[in-house]
């Protein structure tokens, strides 16, 4: 009985009575939840034009913020070296095309989803040669993003909001608005879309496959950047991003894997789930339970609606 | 001109749907049984059969595990770390709890629990396929590792977290624990891996082998014949993880001598993972192609540039090791979908018609 | 020539029947109160100009579509929903317009494959393989062996499937199905993409098949001259509604029939 009270009353109770905690969590959720959208934001710009599932996305964001402040420690000025990582993720997305896609354009998706592993485990390795495998602080200053923490003081209590997670989802709000006009209106952004229908199809009206998806390798390079970036300013630069990059496969199975808006929503599902139930319900478990609640959420949502929340319901057809 | 079949002739089915029908094939398994048996044991040091053949044959088990599921059912799976430490903990209470049985016999009967938590999670694939059923294995992969740090029972409440390999004896030779030999231990692992890979080819050659492959290469044709999808996938998910289970519990206790959780963390997923891949999906030989190739590289790198003089960290070697590794999944990917096990096969056929080019 | 037992089918009585089926896929109409029955013993051609229907008919037959309304009932027995499992374990076999084989395996595990619901042997006998699992691989691969030979593919029994020939892996998924040895054996356009030589060598198998095994045979064909000469009787589809219903040469002078293939000569 005991139990049923602390799982199911209990935790209610302590968020009515400290309401500010109750609002720290949310942000806290809300703001990680935003980091991981970012991530799966990635995962569905690549899936969407290529069909393919970038598994390396989360070592792109550790890649791109290594490579920002290894340069930067080796005295390139901040916003250089931001110009030069941008071209970095440039030659990334051609060196993937051509090594990778192309030689595996007919190959089916397992096989390629299998590719990204390799990628993966490659630029793990290149990165901890190169930069070295120590984690690394974010040039936050020297990008003149903001630090310190704006607090909130009201008769319950008060809330601390670090300026750095208010830019953070300042940042993601405008890149995912950016992203969405330009999928919607600009010509290479339906050409996107195209490819993303029937590769075949898109061939057959001109669309250049190979063109396209620099682009879109390109593109969710940047978005990894900027995670990179966002994440690296709220804690460090450190490999172990890469295996908390992999919460954003439960975001997409919320989101669906070729929905922008559903990254979104499956991210902010996701980060305040988690948060909340590891602040209220951790505790009776024994605390940690961060590390996999999400994957959990993930499967509850599979087992009764195996398309996600905004997928499309797959008709086979025979 | 010695691998050939001519004269060779199968007289029944029986003969003709052999594992090895031809006769060379069958000289070199007897051959390859000797080496492993008698040459090894005769001429091995502590180094070769401790750093090398034991933990290679281990993660070969381990392997067919994940080939089984990957390779031959289609389903993607990345919880085999967990799976294996589920083998481990499970042999570890049971050495606890009854410490005056057999402990081999509690190496392998810790495979069933692997087995059950096995089919546990992959109930979900009753609904769900493909990455999403990946994305599923992820969710027993981190919840296990939770588990094994998170519930002390697991690991007897010792202090340090880790799983402290008791001391036991098979027929009053000591079998784990640190006076354990390197030679007791091989002979072990050699003999649970030779009689768990002869059943698994049984298996993948039979009805069993077949229906799996049908699920794999086109789940709604399988249904047609007959195959009842859900049923095969959970035996998929059972069998495999009882050889996971099985790798984990001799790795704990027949190899390391100990271990923390974090050796069934997600990178171990992987490892496998890339064994099977490299090794050649859906073949048992694959699986030992790939163990080889992924656990003993780092070894090379480690030390053959050491040899020739060339200085090199310990930790750029592991590092090269997986910038080797993820560019050659990349190249077999491209080149031979299939794997060492594929290259084998056509290198075979070449010497079958050696010395003429084809 | 046996008595059929109490609760098989006569010759010439209906094997399959289906009531008013229909089936849509979201807004789209597949089928719209379709009947026809199969006869016991008989070849039947389903057919119609493209998107009429047809291949849906036949997977509701099958049980991988469930219609939203209808009945059908095989041997006797009405069901309203099936899985394919089920179809197959009742009897029905079937191959595939754009092949359905195990692109894995070679051509004898495939027609093997076939053979899954009459392998008994338990999981315990498999791990062993020597001794009883063995001697039924034995003995199915014996009767594979017969129809493989019914086929004239021996030579490429050990070849992958993936690698043969179109016109060829079309003749290995009809051993797949023959190796169920179903009452009913469902074709969907098992000559298309076939040159004369070819077409000629799948009507001969046809026939046998309908002859030897006395397997009851429902088939989707749009090369007419097979239509013509393999069929007993002919169903026609045309925008998901059934517009004709009877013997090959009734079937030829139906003037809705003529309408919806306007233009069409073969």
């Amino acid at each position: 009985m005991h139990i049923l009270y602390l799982i199911f009353v209990d935790p209610f109770m302590q968020m009515v009575h400290s309401p500010d905690l109750l609002m720290q969590t949310l942000w806290d959720g809300l703001v990680g939840g935003v980091l991981y959208a970012l991530i799966a934001l990635g995962f569905v710009l690549i899936f969407k034009a290529s069909g393919v599932f970038n598994f390396a996305q989360g070592i792109m964001v550790v890649f791109a913020a290594l490579t920002l402040v290894g340069l930067h420690e080796h005295g390139v000025p901040a916003f250089v070296a931001l110009g030069l990582t941008v071209l970095v993720m440039l030659v990334l997305a051609f060196a993937v095309e051509r090594l990778m896609l192309r030689p595996l354009v007919n190959q089916s998706e397992i096989i390629l989803f299998m590719a990204t592993f390799g990628l993966t485990y490659f630029l793990v390795g290149f990165g901890q040669l190169v930069f070295g495998g120590s984690p690394k602080v974010m040039i936050t200053q020297d990008l003149y993003l903001p630090s310190g923490a704006l607090e909130w003081k009201g008769n319950f209590g008060f809330v601390s909001f670090q300026k750095i997670d208010i830019a953070a989802v300042i940042i993601a709000s405008i890149m995912v608005a950016v992203l969405a006009v330009f999928f919607q209106r600009t010509r290479i952004g339906r050409a996107l879309r195209a490819v993303a229908d029937s590769h075949q199809a898109a061939l057959s009206v001109g669309i250049s496959l190979e063109q396209i998806w620099v682009i879109v390798w390109f593109a969710a390079g940047v978005v990894a950047l900027t995670t990179g970036i966002m994440w690296g300013a709220r804690s460090e630069v450190s490999f172990s991003l890469q295996i908390i990059a992999l919460k954003a496969l439960p975001v997409l199975i919320l989101g669906g894997f070729t929905s922008i808006p559903g990254a979104i929503v499956g991210g902010l599902i996701i980060g305040i789930g988690e948060k909340l139930g590891e602040f209220y319900w951790g505790p009776l478990l024994g605390g940690g339970i961060e590390n996999w609640l999400a994957y959990v959420i993930a499967l509850g949502f599979l087992v009764f609606r195996p398309q996600g929340l905004f997928g499309e319901k797959i008709i086979e057809r025979i | 001109m010695f691998y050939r079949e001519a004269g060779q002739y199968k007289s029944n089915y029986a003969a003709d749907m052999a594992v090895f029908p031809i006769l060379q094939d069958r000289i070199g398994i007897i051959v390859i049984l000797v080496i492993a048996y008698v040459v090894f044991p005769l001429i091995g040091n502590n180094f070769l059969l401790n750093t090398i053949l034991i933990p290679f044959l281990i993660f070969s088990l381990a392997a067919i595990g994940l080939n089984l599921l990957t390779g031959y059912t289609g389903l993607l799976s990345l919880g085999t770390g967990a799976f294996m430490g589920v083998g481990a903990y499970a042999c570890l209470k049971l050495a606890t709890i009854f410490p005056h049985v057999n402990i081999l016999i509690w190496v392998l009967v810790s495979g069933f629990f692997s087995s059950a938590i096995g089919v546990l999670f992959g109930l979900p694939s009753l609904r769900i396929k493909g990455f999403y059923l990946a994305v599923a294995t992820l969710a027993a992969q981190f919840f296990l590792e939770w588990c094994f740090i998170r519930i002390p029972w697991l690991y007897n409440y010792s202090v340090s977290g880790a799983i402290e390999v008791p001391l036991r004896t098979v027929m009053g030779v000591p079998m784990t624990g640190p006076t354990a030999t390197s030679l007791t231990r091989y002979l072990a692992v050699l003999t649970i891996v030779v009689v768990l890979t002869w059943v698994a080819s049984n298996i993948v050659h039979g009805r069993i082998g077949r229906m799996w492959m049908s699920v794999r290469d086109m789940d709604l044709a399988a249904e047609l014949i007959g195959i009842r999808l859900f049923r095969a996938k959970l035996l998929a998910f059972a069998v495999s993880s009882f050889y996971c289970g099985v790798a984990g519990a001799m790795m704990v206790f027949l190899w390391y001598g100990g271990a923390e959780a974090e050796v069934f963390a997600i990178d171990q997923s992987f490892l496998i993972l890339f064994m099977v891949i490299i090794g050649g999906l859906g073949t048992l030989m694959g699986s030992f192609f790939g163990s080889a190739l992924i656990y003993i590289l780092p070894i090379g790198l480690r030390l053959i540039p050491g040899n020739f003089g060339i200085p090199i960290r310990p930790a750029a070697a592991e590092q090269l090791t997986f910038v080797i590794v993820g560019a050659l999944i990349i190249v077999f990917l491209v080149v031979e979908p299939n794997g060492l096990a594929r290259l084998w096969q056509i290198g075979k056929q070449k010497l079958r018609v050696w010395p003429f080019p084809y | 020539m046996r008595a059929p037992a109490a609760n098989e089918t006569a010759l010439g009585e209906s094997l399959l029947a289906v009531e008013d089926v229909s089936l849509s896929f979201g807004g789209v109409r597949a089928l719209t109160g379709v009947s026809f029955d199969i006869r016991k013993g008989e070849i039947r051609a389903i057919i119609g100009p493209n998107g009429a229907g047809k291949t849906s008919m036949l997977n509701v037959v099958n049980g991988f579509y469930q219609p939203q309304a209808g009945r059908i009932s095989f041997k006797g027995m009405v069901r309203k929903s099936m899985r394919p499992y089920a179809a197959a374990q009742g009897g029905i076999a079937r191959t595939f317009q754009n092949l359905a084989l195990f692109r894995g395996m070679t051509t004898l595990d495939n027609i093997l494959a076939g053979r899954t619901l009459k392998m008994h042997r338990g999981f315990f006998w498999q791990l062993l393989r020597y001794g009883p699992a063995l001697r039924e691989e034995v003995e199915h691969r014996r009767r594979v062996e017969e129809i493989i030979d019914f086929l004239e593919i021996a030579a490429i029994r050990k070849v992958q499937v993936g690698r043969l020939p179109y016109g060829l892996q079309k003749r290995v998924e009809l051993g797949r199905a023959l190796a169920m040895e179903p009452d009913l054996l469902l074709l969907d356009e098992p000559m298309a993409g076939m040159n004369l030589e070819e077409k000629e060598d799948m009507s001969r198998f046809i026939i046998d098949v309908n002859q030897q095994y006395g397997t009851t045979i429902a088939l989707i064909e749009h090369d007419m001259g097979v239509v013509m000469d393999l069929s007993d009787r002919v169903v026609v589809l045309d925008y998901g509604r059934k517009i004709a219903d009877g013997t090959p040469d009734e079937v030829k002078r139906d003037k809705d029939v003529i309408r919806a293939y306007l233009g069409e000569t073969h």
